[in-house]
């Protein structure tokens, strides 16, 4: 396996806020690396640091072991850095296959006449989709008719399509219930099952012990621990998520005010 | 990994779903309804016939043909007030070339449309710069356009009125091109009814068979998601009010041929006839749905309303309200039947 994407003591600065202090992490190809952490953790800092939309204010950031400075994402992206942004990766009225293809559509024909090659696009994106395991009857069908956890799956599907060699997922299952959750992380699987480097932001545990490979924890701008899949438990990961000694005496301070 | 699972949940479309949730479906069913309506009341006979629908054509065509381009810039999320003042700007600006600084006709008209085009990129690029509603932009642009209309007319005329003759060098094949009529079917109807079926398809065509028609649905339903996958927002705007703002000076330029010279006044309110037509339509406010079909269908419905109301020899001063009614009733219409098809089709 090799690393896709590496940071290395990378400190994000916005004026006189420090959203990221000297982190470092390493993603590779087909795996999972989750990066969890509390609100204001600087999860969304470092994935926008990763996805071309911030530039790192110290520090290395290499991609396939070369160092590279992206001055937006459109760059990243034409590199193979394709993100997926919660609730701003499809659009709701469009088709299904029209959403698939927004962005790179295929066209046939010659200068003024060149017009979308639907045909092609509704068959692409309906065996593509059927590839990742998403059995669509209808591609025409508008994508805002599908669930929370089917429009993160085709978001993904079109991004490991269109060749994304790491794909960064913000936060795909915080607003979905338990089983639309499981839909997307069976997808996140099958990503990596293609060899793509998968980057799982997360604040559930759960979730993440669920599909991930690497965890690494981040609080306040620190990364503070980092954990193998085969050398941490589900419990650790959610002790060591809320702060460990805090939880415990939060566990306590409670029963207190039970037992009154 | 192919182990799809079935969803046991998941219904087979039905057409009449399909059809449904055409955004169009409710203004084809209002003109028919309205067509219906008209004939039923008409004291001429003639409302159905060739003679009355070259009436209502006739109305529709210069309402369409700025409607539809309305229609695509509504979809792609903006609003333009500006249209209608336009149409009378360009007009006054042709017959001012032409009449008082003595260019030629054709030339007149290549600028003229050059103007229209500065006009709308003015418009987009200020809109997407301040980021301030395009309804307050275009709202702006209406006012400055009016007072200049009638400052500059007045100025030039020294009247509220510029004309142009019919001795102008080219004028006859101009109006060959825009302003003539063809017989057929023992009726007279107006050439701009076959340039509102041009655009209608060519507008049609851009809309749902092109990338840029893509990029239009795509920026009107959500600027972000676009922009995350890579669609051009901004140039896709600003293309759509560049459209818009030429549609109308097509428009003006026909109307000045036709009327051999044009009020400052001319085009002031009609706007909203545009924006009523795309609604009704279908298109939707908020941007990200609708049809240029539909735009051309809503126009119909115009037309008729025009036509038959006096043919019905009711009070044609009722002629708003009316409008005013079948817009609300078309556009509730709409919502219902389109959220009806889009739950339809929900697992
Ligand atoms: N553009 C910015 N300008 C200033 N401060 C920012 C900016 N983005 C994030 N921050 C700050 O950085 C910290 C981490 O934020 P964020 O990365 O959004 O956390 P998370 O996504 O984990 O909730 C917060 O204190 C936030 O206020
Ligand atoms: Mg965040």
């Amino acid at each position: 396996m090799t690393v896709a994407l590496e940071l290395k003591n990378v400190t994000k600065q916005f004026g006189s806020v420090i959203a990221m202090t000297e982190v470092s992490m390493e993603v590779t190809s087909g795996s999972v690396t989750c990066v969890l952490g509390d609100n204001g953790a600087g999860k969304s800092t470092l994935i926008k640091t990763l996805s071309g939309v911030h530039k790192p204010t110290a520090g290395e950031f290499l991609m396939d072991g070369q160092p590279v400075d992206f001055d937006s994402p459109r760059e990243a992206i034409a590199k193979g850095i394709a993100t997926v942004y919660q609730d701003l990766a499809t659009i709701p009225m469009m088709s299904v296959w029209r959403n698939f293809f927004l962005g790179n559509e295929i066209t046939i024909g010659w200068g003024p006449f060149r017009m979308l090659n639907i045909k092609k696009m509704k068959a692409l994106s309906k065996q593509q989709l059927l590839e990742m395991g998403i059995d669509l009857r209808d591609t025409d069908q508008p994508i805002g008719t599908l669930s929370g956890g089917e429009r993160q799956a085709v978001a993904i599907a079109r991004a490991v399509y269109f060749g994304a060699k790491v794909l960064i997922l913000d936060e795909p299952t915080s607003a979905l219930g338990v089983r639309q959750s499981g839909i997307v992380l069976k997808y996140v699987l099958s990503a990596k099952e293609r060899g793509v480097a998968v980057v799982f932001i997360t604040h559930n545990p759960h979730h993440a012990f669920l599909v991930g490979d690497r965890f690494y924890l981040l609080n306040r701008g620190k990364m503070i621990n980092e954990f193998q899949r085969k050398n941490v438990k589900l419990d650790e990961l959610t002790m060591a998520m809320a702060g460990g000694a805090e939880l415990e005496a939060l566990t306590h301070e409670i029963s207190q005010v039970k037992g009154k | 990994m192919a182990n799809a699972v079935k969803d046991e949940r998941v219904q087979k479309t039905s057409p009449i779903t399909t059809l449904l949730r055409r955004p169009e479906f409710g203004a084809l069913m209002g003109a028919l309804a309205i067509f219906l309506l008209f004939s039923s009341v008409d004291t001429t006979g003639n409302f159905g016939q060739p003679g009355g629908i070259a009436g209502w054509t006739d109305i529709a065509a210069p309402i369409g043909i700025v409607a539809v381009f309305v229609a695509l810039l509504m979809i792609g999320g903006e609003f333009d007030l500006s249209t209608g003042v336009m149409v009378g700007t360009t007009g006054l600006l042709t017959g001012v070339l032409v009449t008082e600084l003595g260019l030629d006709l054709w030339t007149s008209i290549f600028l003229v449309l050059l103007f229209a085009a500065g006009v709308g990129l003015l418009n987009g690029w200020l809109v997407v710069t301040t980021g301030l509603p395009s309804f307050i932009v275009t709202l702006a642009t209406f006012f400055v356009l009016r007072g200049a209309n009638l400052a500059v007319t007045k100025q030039f005329t020294g009247t509220v009125r510029v004309s142009l003759t019919e001795e102008t060098a080219n004028y006859d094949q101009a109006a060959a091109l825009l302003a003539s009529k063809i017989e057929f079917a023992g009726a007279s109807f107006q050439i701009s009814i076959l340039w509102w079926i041009f655009f209608t398809i060519l507008a049609t065509w851009i809309l749902t068979r092109t990338k840029f028609g893509n990029w239009i649905f795509a920026s009107g339903g959500d600027a972000n998601a676009a922009r995350n996958a890579g669609v051009p927002v901004i140039r896709t705007k600003i293309i759509l009010f560049v459209m818009t703002s030429m549609a109308a000076a097509f428009v003006g330029i026909m109307f000045v041929l036709r009327l051999k010279g044009m009020q400052a006044g001319q085009g002031v309110g009609v706007e909203f006839f545009y924006i009523i037509a795309a609604a009704v339509g279908g298109t939707l406010l908020t941007g990200g749905m609708g049809s240029a079909i539909g735009a051309s269908l809503g126009a119909v419905i115009m037309g008729m309303a025009y036509i038959g109301i006096p043919y019905a020899l009711w009070d044609s001063d009722w002629t708003f309200t009316f409008l005013g009614l079948i817009l609300f009733t078309a556009v509730l219409i709409n919502t219902f039947v389109g959220k009806r098809a889009m739950k339809g089709r929900k697992k």
